[in-house]
């Protein structure tokens, strides 16, 4: 019994820390995808050639990526079998077609024409390059339909019934896709993909004009990831709290274990910050403005918020986890904005591309949506613990019949590979950045394939540090 | 509810849908695989990045076929699906490493400079040998069969280890190298093409050892395997198969030594054939061999149906659109870098 618990925290430690490692690469190449078939429709559209310099630039980073994304993607699709065996037999009734559609509908158009918006230049026109982006842009975004259709699926389970061997059946696929919270999910999920590619597009943009680097390029880049900062950030501050509020409807102790309130209460105050304690069952050291938290899911002053002691122990979820996780994304999703409102009184000011410290300040937000998307998923996911679907099967019910030391030698492996890879993938993108984008100076063709050859007599002028265009 | 179940004879069509995808599988990556186990013995850098150029845009596609092969056993037989993962355990993680390393290498090595790429060299073969090892292992596990009680796999974690499995495991590594050998005869020229058409030779006659060898060993393993291809009539219908396999390896033997380009690539595509189906004649109706048969393991009707339903439209579709790549980087591979 004891050595299957192990089991089970080897297993949910292993699929947390390869599904984590995965999430980070889709929520860059889903924004990254889209922000690309923008840049190339402004190219083909104005003939502007720092749109070309700045696709060019960027398809490389995408490329990495996007690689990156695939091999740690395929580890998932066999992750189900290797460690979740019960959960497949259990469940694959129902969520097998859903990932059946993801590989036919999305990964099979991505991956064959990423080969053409990689190696193509030369070899089709440059509309049916420009479709190819667009192409693997929507790969992107069916991708992400389906696989939140299946995640919400496990979060909001509607649409089927538990028939013989206690295995789950399908009865309205409509009811299985539309899931009460896959609407909010999806919408919620590609918003930050966006937003995670326009900061970090963002803020490269503002280390080059830092550097004084590849300025006319630099000021597309952080333009127009300022457009997003704008319209976007507010966009989804309005999209998450409707998910939130549908998370109260179908989920509410997981809203609870956000607002680590303990005791059901009228007037619930919004802990900005503290520390749930499990075991005590409080939260201790508060920091409250209240009567927020009723308004915010009640909006009522004096709304009845539900304390995570309505449940009993075993059915709640990791508490300080939840509550830390929820915090650290919406407080990025406020400094986001905040970016967003600064950004748009510069530029009203006409010192958007000037203002030093605002170039260091999106240079620090870089990573920003990363980290709010990780800091997403750990509340949703750990918030829906312990159940694998929610009310309807217990994770620990569903782990595969295989011994803790192949998991744990398993995990030590992922773990390994996982650094050093990640650590390669960085250093290359670093690389790439520092490049920057390789200007008209640099860039002349030459051969009959379009390839770079070094030409005869080297002019030096203008090329040595991909071009000072200041 | 939409079920297809009562016009349809869907768990068939789904045995044979799972099993051409994984034979597409081991086609499209079987040859980038052995691409990449050829690498190192490569004569020279400039023919090391021809070989690379020649599988870089397709890579990706074809290692979605390996995804589409666990993707739609779960959708289409999930209890063989949860029964077979976790007997594979240990040779499917490394697998997944293997590919991993195969995978980023495409990516890196060209962004790599001086030394650096040496790194991505390596990573590159030892992944596709690795890959290529573990699969062959799960290939000679699979049809030695598993232990299973009820609905979940019974065995140990190193049920796959066995002399039938390495074996296996070393015939498939050689199995892709021809596909990849001959592949770089149809895409490349010169000296990288002149190499490529040696190693296939060698590569060739491990082959028919290791074909003849499977072959000998299958009947004395299973003594329904046996049954199956020495009672008659079956002796006399099923000849043909490994007559046609014969003749396939002696046409590609001579057309190595003759100088066609392109047909050494279709012959080594008919070996695999001729043997996969040489396979699936021996383990079926099994999914899960000698346990649970594809009837058993296939999910409910409504299910298969409903991806039933969108593969009708969406695989030739698939086809459609992999073979215009395959057509837009027609010709022979270049050594320089194209993007």
């Amino acid at each position: 019994m004891f050595s299957n618990i192990d089991a089970v925290i080897l297993a949910r430690a292993q699929f947390a820390f390869t599904i984590s490692f995965h999430i980070i690469f889709p929520s860059f190449t889903i924004g990254l995808a889209s922000w690309l078939a923008v840049v190339e429709w402004r190219w083909l559209k104005t003939g502007n050639r720092l749109y070309e310099d700045i696709y060019r630039m960027w398809v490389k980073i995408f490329a990495v990526t996007f690689g990156m994304g695939v091999v740690s993607g395929v580890v998932l699709s066999y992750q189900f079998g290797t460690n979740w065996s019960v959960f497949s037999d259990k469940v694959g009734n129902v969520l097998g077609p859903l990932l059946g559609y993801e590989v036919l509908t999305a990964f099979f158009l991505e991956a064959s024409f990423l080969g053409i918006m990689l190696f193509g230049w030369n070899r089709v026109s440059k509309k049916m390059h420009f479709a190819s982006t667009l192409i693997v842009a929507t790969g992107t975004l069916i991708s992400a339909f389906w696989i939140l259709s299946a995640n919400s699926w496990m979060q909001t389970p509607a649409g089927f019934r538990v028939g013989e061997h206690s295995l789950l059946y399908p009865t309205n696929w409509m009811q299985v896709i539309f899931n009460p919270s896959f609407p909010y999910r999806f919408i919620h999920m590609t918003t930050a993909a966006y937003l995670t590619t326009a900061f970090a597009v963002g803020g490269i943009g503002a280390f080059y004009l830092w550097r004084k680097r590849h300025v006319s390029h630099a000021r597309i880049m952080l333009g127009m990831a300022m457009i997003m900062a704008v319209f976007v950030s507010a966009f989804q501050a309005l999209v998450g709290d409707m998910h939130g509020l549908n998370t109260l409807e179908h989920q509410p102790l997981k809203v609870s274990a956000i607002e680590g309130i303990w005791e059901t209460q009228r007037g619930a105050a919004l802990k900005l910050f503290g520390w749930p304690d499990q075991q005590e069952e409080k939260t201790k050291y508060c920091i409250e403005i209240p009567k927020l938290s009723s308004f915010i899911l009640t909006r009522d002053l004096n709304g009845e918020v539900k304390g995570l002691k309505e449940w009993p122990k075993e059915k709640r979820p990791p508490v300080a986890v939840v509550f830390w996780s929820f915090r650290i994304m919406a407080g990025i999703g406020v400094l986001m904005i905040a970016t967003g409102a600064i950004a748009l009184v510069l530029y009203l000011k006409k010192t958007l591309f000037r203002a030093r410290w605002f170039q260091l300040w999106c240079m620090a937000m870089t990573p920003s949506g990363f980290i709010a998307v990780l800091a997403g998923w750990f509340v949703t996911e750990a918030g829906r613990q312990p159940y694998a679907v929610y009310n309807v099967l217990l994770t620990a019910q569903t782990v595969s019949p295989v011994g803790v030391t192949p998991i744990a030698m398993s995990l030590i492996a992922f773990i390994a590979v996982y650094g050093f890879i990640f650590s390669a993938g960085v250093y290359y993108i670093v690389l790439l950045v520092r490049k920057g984008p390789e200007t008209e100076n640099d860039k002349e063709v030459f051969g009959s394939h379009g390839v770079k050859k070094p030409p005869l007599v080297t002019n030096n002028l203008g090329s040595q540090s991909g071009g000072q265009d200041v | 509810m939409f079920d297809l179940g009562n016009v349809l004879d869907l768990p068939l069509i789904w045995y044979g849908l799972i099993s051409t995808a994984i034979f597409l599988y081991v086609l499209l990556d079987g040859f980038d695989l052995g691409v990449g186990i050829l690498f190192p013995f490569a004569p020279s850098d400039q023919c090391r990045d021809r070989m690379m150029n020649s599988v870089a845009p397709f890579w990706d596609g074809n290692e979605t076929w390996l995804v589409l092969g666990g993707g739609g056993l779960f959708a289409a037989f999930p209890l063989a699906y949860s029964l077979l993962m976790p007997a594979f355990y240990i040779p499917i993680i490394f697998m997944l490493l293997g590919l991993i390393f195969r995978g980023v290498a495409f990516e890196f090595r060209f962004k790599a400079t001086g030394s650096s790429q040496r790194i991505w060299d390596y990573s590159f073969h030892f992944g596709s040998l690795l890959a290529t090892f573990m699969q062959g292992m799960v290939l000679g596990t699979f049809v030695q069969g598993i232990e299973v009680q009820g609905r979940s796999f019974a065995g140990g974690p190193f049920d796959w280890l066995s002399a039938f499995s390495v074996m296996t495991g070393f015939a498939l590594v050689c199995g892709y190298a021809l596909l990849g050998a001959t592949w770089l005869i149809m895409k490349t020229d010169e000296q990288t093409q002149a190499w490529a058409r040696k190693c296939a030779g060698y590569v060739l006659i491990y082959v028919g050892f290791f074909i003849a060898l499977v072959s000998l060993s299958m009947p004395l393993i299973n003594a329904d395997v046996k049954d199956l291809w020495f009672r008659l009539p079956n002796l006399f219908l099923l000849l043909p198969m490994p007559g046609l396999t014969v003749v396939f390896c002696i046409l590609l033997w001579l057309d190595l030594h003759r100088g066609n380009e392109y047909r050494p690539f279709f012959f080594s595509i008919g070996i695999f054939l001729l043997s996969y189906i040489g396979l699936g004649v021996s383990t079926y109706p099994w999914l899960v061999p000698f346990k649970v048969s594809f009837r058993q393991a296939a999910a409910v009707s409504q299910s298969q149906s409903l991806l039933f339903a969108g593969t009708a439209v969406l695989l030739p579709a698939i086809l459609i659109y992999t073979a215009y790549c395959f057509y837009v980087f027609r010709g022979k591979a270049s050594h320089e870098g194209h993007y």
